[in-house]
């Protein structure tokens, strides 16, 4: 096993997922569509009922499409996440999960290059998302787009690192509309992606506490301080921690003899 | 490894999904030019010994060494050394056959022009280097599973499983994969571990071993087992073990 061998494998997984990604195309434009929608008709709703008060980074008051922009962009990398564990699931019931876990390298490596390679295809169709935006009149300073690059990657292997935990309890297909439900809706609902966190705590404090401890928000908020040029450290530390804790339990799941897989298969 | 050690060896190997014992002290040895059959009816344990062998679940009780490395303490290794055709089309059918072979030939650490040249040679062999380019979605099902053989071959493995490899596919792809790999084996001194519940892909050198609920019930030469069960053919010997028609 030589270093080598580790990287013409990690190359090897990372072309496969990209080679994937521009065969089905539907599958990215429903990655576009999603945002898009949220930002031209539900933001476009809601612009005149939400008022939104200076808070960092924003040094002026800007318009509730700019508030939701990171938002979604981490909604992107949130259904990427999710999209890349139902692929698992649904390639362990094909079976080119199979083909990828006998294959002669260490289990952990192996996941670790199937998380990197779906965030990478979440941090395009991230991009994808903002060139639009971009062009509907939301623009963030030029420097953001660089500096959003280690953010998106951080985010995306966190969220990627939770659909990889979740693939390893989830036996059928069947059952990732519990995923949709349990998971994707409260993250989502329950973060800073559609309202600023004080909003939420002139409501309740209890969902200001909830929404504050979900690893969900602080990605939201990693990816609008880089969209501006500003590196948060809180939510960036908060995000690396949630992906340690996230990866060590995903490949625990994926272990052969300690994993929930044996235990939930069956002959 | 010595030169008469098994390729492929299993020892004592038993294993359960929660109380319900799947597999109960199975033992055997593959050599290496052997075909071993592995026959057995519907949830024999068929699936579970494959899974344990390529690792996928992991069994406290017994051993299993592929070329003389020891699937738990060595899996790397081991795996190395293992091809695998899984009963479920394990292709992805949206790239090309080029893409998917050139995808196994990295996970196996293979450099480029060394996996060009391995997928040329295995892709001719299969009659399948003209569509290379093709997606594999556009292919019947016996060139999938020809592709698929293609590339369990394709970093050279001392031991070949295939799992069912013929099922759903006709008579003349049957007959195309049962022959091929059978000459494999005599040619190329691979080892291979066919499950099958299909008498008719037996060969006559093959060893058999029979498998029911969990258990070896019989291991020999296709002349071995006919006469420990006194019986003129496989069908009959089979259904004498299992208790079932083949």
């Amino acid at each position: 096993m030589t270093f080598l061998h580790y990287l013409r494998a990690l190359l090897g997984i990372v072309k496969r997922e990209l080679f994937r990604f521009v065969h089905q195309r539907e599958r990215f434009v429903s990655a576009l569509v999603r945002p898009l929608l949220w930002l031209f008709i539900f933001a476009a709703g809601f612009r005149s009922t939400l008022g939104v008060a200076i808070i960092p980074p924003y040094e002026t008051y800007i318009l509730y499409e700019v508030y939701i922009t990171p938002g979604l962009v981490a909604m992107i990398q949130l259904f990427n996440g999710m999209q890349s564990s139902l692929s698992m699931v649904y390639d362990r019931e094909m079976g080119s999960m199979r083909i990828l876990l006998v294959s002669p390298l260490p289990r952990w490596f192996l996941l670790i290059c199937k998380l990197l390679a779906g965030t990478l295809v979440s941090v395009l169709q991230a991009y994808a998302f903002l060139a639009v935006a971009w062009f509907y009149g939301i623009q963030a300073p030029p420097e953001g787009y660089l500096g959003l690059i280690p953010a998106l990657l951080l985010t995306g292997l966190m969220l990627g690192s939770l659909g990889l935990l979740l693939s390893s309890f989830i036996k059928q297909l069947e059952n990732f509309a519990g995923v949709m439900n349990f998971v994707i809706f409260p993250m989502f609902f329950l973060s800073t992606a559609l309202y600023p966190a004080w909003k939420i705590q002139e409501s309740s404090e209890l969902l200001y506490r909830l929404a504050l401890y979900n690893p969900f928000s602080q990605a939201v908020e990693l990816i609008r301080f880089a969209l501006y040029g500003k590196f948060a450290s809180d939510p960036a530390i908060y995000v690396t921690i949630a992906l340690l804790i996230f990866l060590a339990a995903a490949i625990v799941g994926y272990n052969p003899s300690k994993g929930m897989m044996q235990r939930k298969a069956g002959p | 490894m010595t030169p008469a050690a098994p390729a492929l060896m299993v020892g004592n190997l038993s294993f359960a999904y929660g109380k319900r014992l799947a597999l109960d002290g199975v033992s055997f040895t593959v050599s290496p030019g052997q075909c071993a059959i592995l026959l057995g009816p519907n949830g024999a344990g068929k699936t579970t010994l494959f899974s344990l062998i390529t690792r996928l679940y992991d069994s406290r009780d017994g051993l299993i060494e592929i070329s003389g490395w020891d699937i738990k303490g060595h899996s790397t290794r081991a795996l190395a050394r293992l091809g695998v055709v899984f009963q479920q089309p394990t292709l992805d059918l949206d790239l090309s056959v080029q893409q998917n072979l050139r995808y196994h030939a990295a996970l196996h650490g293979m450099p480029r022009r060394l996996a060009e040249a391995r997928i040329e040679q295995e892709l001719q062999r299969q009659n399948m280097h003209d569509r290379r380019h093709e997606t594999v979605r556009s292919l019947n099902g016996g060139h999938r599973r020809r592709v698929e053989i293609a590339r369990a071959l394709l970093h050279k493995p001392d031991v070949l499983l295939l799992d069912e490899p013929t099922v759903g596919l006709d008579v003349p792809s049957r007959k195309a994969i049962v022959d091929y790999v059978h000459a494999l084996a005599a040619d190329q001194q691979i080892a291979v571990l066919w499950a099958s519940h299909l008498i008719d892909e037996i060969a006559p050198n093959d060893r058999l071993m029979v498998l029911h609920r969990g258990k070896i019930r019989a291991l020999g030469s296709v002349e071995e087992i006919l006469r420990q069960t006194g019986t003129s053919d496989i069908g009959a010997a089979f259904a004498q073990l299992t208790g079932t028609p083949p």
